[in-house]
């Protein structure tokens, strides 16, 4: 065996070890602390970072085993009885909480590392991360650590923070779990409609956190997406959870993700949707949009993500008809209604010119003064280019002005050097 | 911010029946388009309430009919809540309303809470 050999199966390891990681680490984590309780969670996380500390230096001696994810559980349940047995403080604290469980086992503690019991655990989990009595950049922060398996510089990265900031903002959430004494259960059928609303909501921000992100990694920018994804999907395997809602949140995130390769170059507007080349559009993430939208259709409920789904399958539709742009609008029209925000109403008068074409939806907006928003100068700019360049211009300019990124900046000069 | 009640009036609303289905959804579109223009300010406040087309008078002398729209010349359409800082604003949001398109008038009331 040459050095060359060894130091491909050490890289390959090293892949193979990261990736169990990002796979792994949240089942563990979920399993143990349903063991433990979510007051001990650093606990959970500890073990399964030792566990995984233990794999990186057996598998780089040693080679990987046969089938890692049985080995990694078997050393976790193996590092989880040793600290039960250890520390004192399991005796007198959790021994007599969990104690239901030990009689169940027999007097042995085991834990469950089945399919069933990792898909449970982590449900339980994400209800239990997803709570309003955290403040939601925290339940972002905390769901990217214990649902995502994401390391703290990464989440760092992706809040364009500093690890101590983040590492703050983690304890402090996980102070709240202890004092809030929040649960690993699924809500009762009461609260359900209510919490559901507010886990679907963390999952669009972590998804939003992804694509419109501060962070230019792009591959981070893709994994936040993809993770919220993932965190949607698992809610559409449970009956509880499996809502139109849940469904609509389902369309809209694969549609906008769909775009992800296309818009990779520089998104630096609202409406730079135009300049994007299709043929990099993901067929088979619109398919699995349009299967979720068509799910979302069942019932009459419609939420916010209903509209948003619809407007982001019309979206997918490149050609430009009248009738593409109509819909596009009435549904921001619809949207608007239930869910204001200064976005949606800057793409609604997008949407506006399209459809109605450009002497109305100039006059509305000018109405939305919405001066502190460079989005709303770049849109202005854009309607005036072809009829006034001067106030072309002077828009562009104060959106420039505005602009908090160099490749926003970029992006807005481009447009100030096409004007005559 | 204020809230205030735009009350939409208009002629020959019985007359609904009539139109094609394309007309409909024109007028349709014309009255989600300005709703929108309202909401993209910002400005609409209540969204869910809307008065239906059926209806019940009831009369003195204990006399129900089936509309209010036989006799009533303009009759009340429907309404929507928008906030404003003062009377002049929510007029001002009330123009372009398509009840105006056909004759109709748009009754601007600010609402009083107790």
């Amino acid at each position: 065996m040459n050095a060359g050999f060894i130091f491909v199966t050490m890289t390959d390891d090293h892949n193979l070890i990261s990736d169990l990681f990002r796979a792994e680490f949240s089942k563990m984590v979920a399993v143990i602390s349903r063991l433990f309780g979510l007051q001990h969670i650093e606990i959970a996380e500890d073990i399964v970072s030792e566990t995984f500390l233990i794999a990186s230096q057996n598998w780089s001696e040693k080679g990987a085993p046969e089938n890692p994810t049985a080995w990694l559980y078997k050393v976790a349940k193996q590092k989880t009885l040793y600290h039960f047995k250890r520390k004192g403080i399991f005796d007198k604290k959790v021994i007599p909480a969990i104690s239901s469980f030990v009689n169940e086992t027999q007097q042995e503690l085991d834990l469950d590392f089945s399919m069933k019991n990792i898909k449970d655990s982590q449900l339980q989990m994400l209800f239990a991360v997803c709570n309003p009595g955290i403040a939601s950049e925290a339940q972002i922060g905390l769901a990217l650590r214990i649902l995502c398996g994401f390391g703290i510089d990464e989440i760092a990265e992706a809040f364009l923070s500093n690890k101590e900031t983040i590492n703050k903002r983690l304890f402090r959430a996980k102070e709240k779990l202890r004092t809030e004494k929040i649960k690993m259960e699924l809500p009762s059928e009461n609260e359900m409609a209510h919490r559901l609303d507010n886990v679907l909501h963390i999952i669009y921000l972590l998804f939003n956190e992804g694509y419109y992100s501060k962070t230019s990694n792009q591959t981070l920018q893709k994994d936040l997406c993809l993770e919220a994804m993932r965190l949607a999907l698992m809610l559409t395997e449970f009956e509880e959870t499996n809502l139109p809602k849940t469904n609509a949140l389902m369309a809209l995130m694969c549609f906008h993700a769909s775009r992800f390769n296309a818009r990779q170059s520089n998104e630096d507007s609202a409406v730079l949707y135009e300049q994007q080349n299709e043929e990099l559009w993901d067929a088979e993430l619109i398919e699995k949009g349009l299967y979720f939208l068509n799910l979302s259709e069942i019932g009459s409920e419609i939420s916010s993500y209903h509209f948003e789904a619809r407007i982001a399958y019309w979206h997918c539709n490149k050609k430009d008809s009248h009738e593409k742009w109509d819909n596009i609008l009435q549904l921001y029209n619809q949207l608007l209604l239930v869910n204001y925000s200064p976005i949606v109403a800057l793409n609604r008068t997008y949407a506006l010119y399209k459809a109605n074409g450009i002497e109305e939806a100039l006059i509305e907006a000018e109405k939305l003064k919405l001066e502190n928003n460079h989005f709303y100068f770049i849109l202005l700019g854009e309607l005036y280019k072809d009829i006034d360049s001067e106030k072309a211009r002077s828009n562009f300019e104060k959106a420039y002005y505005l602009a908090k990124t160099d490749s926003e900046k970029q992006g807005i000069q481009k447009k100030i050097d096409t004007l005559l | 911010m204020k809230e205030f009640a735009l009350l939409f009036r208009q002629p020959n609303f019985a007359d609904v029946d009539k139109l094609s289905a394309e007309e409909f959804k024109a007028i349709g579109k014309k009255w989600q388009d300005w709703a929108g223009n309202i909401a993209a300010q910002g400005k609409m406040a209540g969204s869910g309430l809307r008065l239906s087309l059926n209806g019940k008078v009831l009369k003195a002398g204990g006399v129900v009919t089936d509309g209010p729209f036989v006799e009533i010349k303009e009759m009340l359409g429907s309404f929507v809540v928008v906030k404003a800082d003062n009377l002049d604003e929510a007029t001002t949001l009330a123009h372009g309303c398509p009840a105006l398109d056909s004759n109709g008038s748009v009754e601007i009331r600010e609402i009083v809470r107790p």
